[in-house]
């Protein structure tokens, strides 16, 4: 097919521009930072603006600087016990906050694919139209509900489970940054589990049910696993990002949560250390390249 | 279905829009407080609505942000859409699978590392930051989401129209803006309309690459809520809502229209044999 | 719908005359898609005014040979020549040939009008002759009163005259028709097939279809090339071809057939004695145009209709008897198919017109029947 529309399409400089334009504003913006980024995680820091001692700056400098290079900011990093908790806390964060959205999502999404037809598109509308509106106002509209003196506390004092003078405790802890994480992840896990399971035929179900399979188990058997590309698939969507998340960990868990977002954020903008910040971004770019990969390879087959 | 799984459905559904929305309406209600404390209710005020355009602050933000929007969307759409056609239409290419990855690995990449490997390449090519370098970011960032967008709309797109406008003896660039364009608008504008939003929305790529007069409206909002809950925050906050979703509700109901118009088209025709 | 048609019923047929200049002509012409071979060195000549089918299956290179003549495909090897003018290097906008899609591809945003004027507005033509031009098509496919709905607003009849009308507007020196009515229901196929040869002898353009559907192909066209796996199998007008298929390929493609193996025993003046153990029969048939020798093994193909069914024994000495018993029977309505089963085992169908009401069938299951048929009334073909 492409190639029947490549020859029908004539003029080659045509083609070519389609092909080169997009193709290098994604390398010089996207791409070549990435090599930038690596090259300054290798530098000493200083204290000039930019504040950093740039270690190759030709390709013949490069060669005989190769034993310049330092790795100094990767062992500061191995060193310093803050940079690997924070890793694996992203990590474990992201990891609970994947599982918590799949639970919430999933009964979201299932609801929405047996909704009668008329209404499906209106549903779909109402899970987009808060990921339209601002990721930050969404997370401050937490901070509101989930403050000490917050609307919570208010609730439940007036509903009189809580004693006039005490208060609930979730701001600035891990509870709320799971909390604010699902909270904004939502649609990214509903809409691919949502698409997975509005294809799903209904028929199946019923050819399940004629040969004697009671539906909790017929969903066990049918549903789920017809629906799992939508359930990787959103996984990943939400996964990926969120173990480098900053609005989030920094609004609402306060100094209790560690984040690799949030010290990379500290790093570069209160101790402005760049290489070092580098350095954390090339390691969390190490760490997220398979998911990455997997995920691309994932979408491409849908 | 039975009753049981049904009822399963409207809870789920009831609770989970419940969850998505309550805290927004929450925040729009706290905005025409008449207190400062935000969670106490001191009566209906537009007072804070009021202060907000008198602040210089604010309203400058505000139009950096739209500014930056509109010039950052109308350049990714053009991209975005240039790209999803080269994904769509050119099966083999050398770098094809360096450019599909480079098309979609910003769809997840983390924000901070995008935001800092730009900073760091304006900072080595010697390019002021500002106005200008934000609106690169933010093109570069929502470019993936148009192409995106735009491709899902390709997929559907019956590609004898082209051949047809082709042997017609419209010749092939032409055939683009008269034949594929129109046919694949709606795609490309909601590329457009999610670029923007995307734009208005972003506090941390911009963050990194903003400069000196290039405050936008996302960072001064941090700037304020780090110094603490105001409800002048909120009127902003609801303030971008009402914009934005009445842009995008308008939107889908126009196109939902346009749909049920053809829809009807279409069964008079079958009904009139 | 369109009204009787010309004065002539012409006697055509430019192939059968030397002197004729080809109008299109594939010389050689090779097509690679990668390791498959979609057109295999393929030569064919099609002459001004023919209504000219490709028929065969699906991947037999009919669609790919008509793209190619259309310039969206390039052919690997050979090349195409129309009036005596070579196109290779000529994109599809800058040929005077034009298509008909099997999708139709109506531009959904335009209108009829539109659509019948997009080609005439890529010429450059003004206004007014623009405007004649489209009255003219929408009164040629009688869509006249439809000239301001989008092609959403039509039924798919009407669609398909209005691709019909726009890829005849610019009066092309071919029409191209890729499976034109594969959409239709079967009784406006019919009616549109008619319709169509009308209109190609008013126009006096020449048509080149693709089909996969035999009875359209015989229908319309003046000569039939039948395909198979990117070469030619066979061309001929639809009589020829059903006639005298040139192979087991076209005798089984086109329409039903009987096939009986056996061995030539004999051959004198074109008349050939094949001996056929499988049925323990002998059949003397007519070789055609090709070599028979003794000794070869050969097929001998005849077409259900030719074949007569009968209870009686025919006289002792008439050549060309099979006996059998009714194993099914087919009742079409028009015909039915009687299916013989021969004493070893193997089938024959033979077709009866139902010329009158049957109350009480004269042959029915399982009775003992001959099969006879005359001379020259089947084909032999060499495997």
């Amino acid at each position: 097919m492409a190639e029947r529309w490549t020859q029908a399409m004539r003029p080659f400089l045509a083609k070519w521009a389609l092909v080169a334009i997009p193709y290098l504003w994604s390398f010089l913006f996207f791409l070549a930072p990435f090599l930038i980024i690596f090259k300054i995680s290798l530098s000493q820091t200083a204290i000039a603006m930019p504040p950093y001692t740039p270690v190759i700056n030709t390709l013949g400098e490069f060669w005989s600087k190769l034993s310049d290079f330092s790795f100094d900011n990767y062992i500061f990093l191995t060193e310093d016990p803050l940079y690997y908790s924070a890793y694996l806390s992203s990590l474990r964060i992201a990891l609970v906050s994947t599982v918590l959205l799949l639970i919430v999502g999933y009964p979201i999404a299932y609801g929405m694919a047996r909704a009668p037809k008329s209404v499906r598109n209106a549903l779909v509308m109402a899970v987009i139209l808060p990921f339209w509106t601002s990721f930050l106002i969404r997370v401050y509209a937490w901070i509101g509900i989930l403050k000490p003196e917050g609307l919570i506390t208010i609730a439940l004092q007036g509903l009189g489970i809580l004693g006039p003078g005490e208060q609930i405790h979730v701001y600035n802890t891990e509870t709320a940054v799971f909390i604010g994480i699902v909270y904004s992840y939502l649609p990214f896990m509903v809409l691919p589990l949502y698409a997975a399971l509005e294809k799903l035929d209904a028929t199946l179900l019923e050819a399940a049910a004629d040969l004697g399979c009671p539906p909790t188990k017929s969903f066990w058997v049918i549903t789920f696993p017809l629906s799992l590309p939508g359930v990787i698939a959103g996984c990943f969507l939400c996964f990926i990002p969120i173990v480098g998340e900053f609005v989030i960990p920094d609004l609402l868990g306060g100094s209790e949560t560690l984040m690799i977002g949030k010290t990379l954020w500290a790093e570069f903008f209160n101790n402005r250390d760049w290489p070092v910040s580098s350095a954390v971004a090339v390691v969390l770019l190490i760490i997220l390249v398979v998911p990455i990969v997997i995920f691309q390879n994932q979408q491409k087959k849908v | 279905m039975n009753k049981t799984t049904s009822w399963f459905n409207v809870t789920s559904l009831v609770f989970g829009f419940a969850f998505l929305y309550v805290p927004i309406l929450i925040l729009v209600v706290y905005s025409f407080n008449a207190s400062k404390l935000v969670t106490v209710w001191g009566g209906f005020s537009a007072r804070w609505y009021v202060e907000l355009v008198h602040d210089q602050a604010i309203i400058d933000a505000a139009w950096v942000t739209i500014r930056v929007g509109i010039l950052s969307a109308s350049f990714a759409t053009v991209l975005g859409t240039m790209a999803a056609l080269v994904l769509d239409r050119y099966s083999k290419f050398h770098g094809r699978a360096l450019f599909s990855g480079m098309v979609y690995a910003p769809l997840v990449m983390p924000e901070v590392i995008t935001g800092l490997s730009l900073l760091l390449l304006f900072v080595a090519a010697g390019f002021d930051r500002g106005f200008w370098s934000v609106v690169i970011a933010h093109t570069t960032l929502t470019m993936c989401f148009v192409a995106v967008v735009v491709q899902s709309r390709l997929i559907t797109f019956d590609r004898s129209l082209e051949e047809a406008a082709l042997d017609l003896g419209c010749p092939p660039v032409k055939t683009f803006f008269l034949i594929t364009l129109p046919l694949i608008l709606p795609g490309v504008v909601a590329g457009w309309m999610l670029a923007f939003t995307l734009s208005l929305d972003d506090l941390v790529i911009a963050s990194f690459n903003t400069g000196p007069g290039a405050t936008t409206l996302p960072i001064k909002i941090y700037s304020m809520v780090r110094l603490g809950v105001t409800p002048e925050i909120n009127a902003i906050s609801t303030i971008l809502i009402s914009v934005i979703a009445v842009g995008v509700i308008v939107a889908s109901v126009l196109s939902h229209r346009s749909e049920v118009e053809r829809e009807k088209a279409e069964r008079a025709v079958f009904l009139a044999g | 719908m369109i009204e009787a048609v010309g004065p002539i019923k012409r006697k055509f047929a430019p192939w059968d005359d030397p002197t004729a200049k080809p109008f299109i002509r594939f010389e050689n012409v090779t097509k690679r898609f990668g390791d498959f071979t979609a057109v295999d060195n393929l030569t064919l000549d099609i002459y001004e005014r023919e209504f000219f089918a490709l028929l065969g299956p699906s991947g037999c290179g009919k669609t790919t040979l008509m793209r190619m003549l259309a310039g969206f495909e390039p052919p690997t090897e050979g090349r195409i020549l129309l009036d005596g003018k070579d196109l290779s290097g000529i994109p599809p906008y800058k040929r005077p040939v034009n298509m008909m899609f099997q999708s139709y591809a109506l531009f959904p945003h335009m209108t009829v009008e539109g659509n019948i004027a997009f080609g005439l507005k890529q010429e450059g033509m003004d206004t007014a002759q623009i405007n004649t031009r489209v009255a003219e098509m929408l009164e040629l496919v009688k869509l006249g009163k439809f000239a301001k709905r989008k092609p959403h607003q039509l039924s798919g009849g009407q669609r398909q005259r209005v691709a019909l009308a726009r890829s005849l507007a610019k009066r092309p020196k071919v029409l191209l028709l890729d499976e034109p009515l594969g959409a239709l229901d079967k009784k406006l196929r019919e009616e549109t097939q008619f319709e169509l040869m009308d209109i190609q002898v008013e126009l006096g353009t020449t048509f080149l279809i693709v089909t996969h559907d035999q009875e359209e192909a015989m229908t319309v066209s003046d000569r039939i090339a039948v395909m198979n796996h990117g070469v030619i199998a066979q061309i001929g007008t639809a009589s020829e071809i059903y006639e005298q298929p040139a192979s087991r390929y076209v005798a089984d493609f086109v329409g039903d057939i009987n096939l009986i193996d056996g061995t030539v025993s004999a051959v004198e003046d074109g008349v050939a004695t094949l001996r056929c153990a499988g049925v323990d029969a002998t059949i003397v048939a007519e070789t055609g145009t090709g070599e028979v020798a003794v000794g070869a093994e050969a097929g001998f193909a005849i077409r259900p209709e030719k074949v007569q069914i009968t209870l009686e024994a025919p006289p002792a000495g008439t050549p060309n008897v099979l006996s059998g018993e009714v194993w099914d029977i087919g009742y079409l309505g028009d015909i039915s198919v009687y299916r013989v089963r021969l004493a070893g085992g193997s089938i024959v169908k033979a077709t009866v017109a139902n010329l009158t009401r049957i109350v009480e069938r004269p042959i029915t299951w399982e009775d003992k029947v001959f099969l006879t048929w005359p001379a020259d009334a089947g084909v032999i073909l060499l495997k």
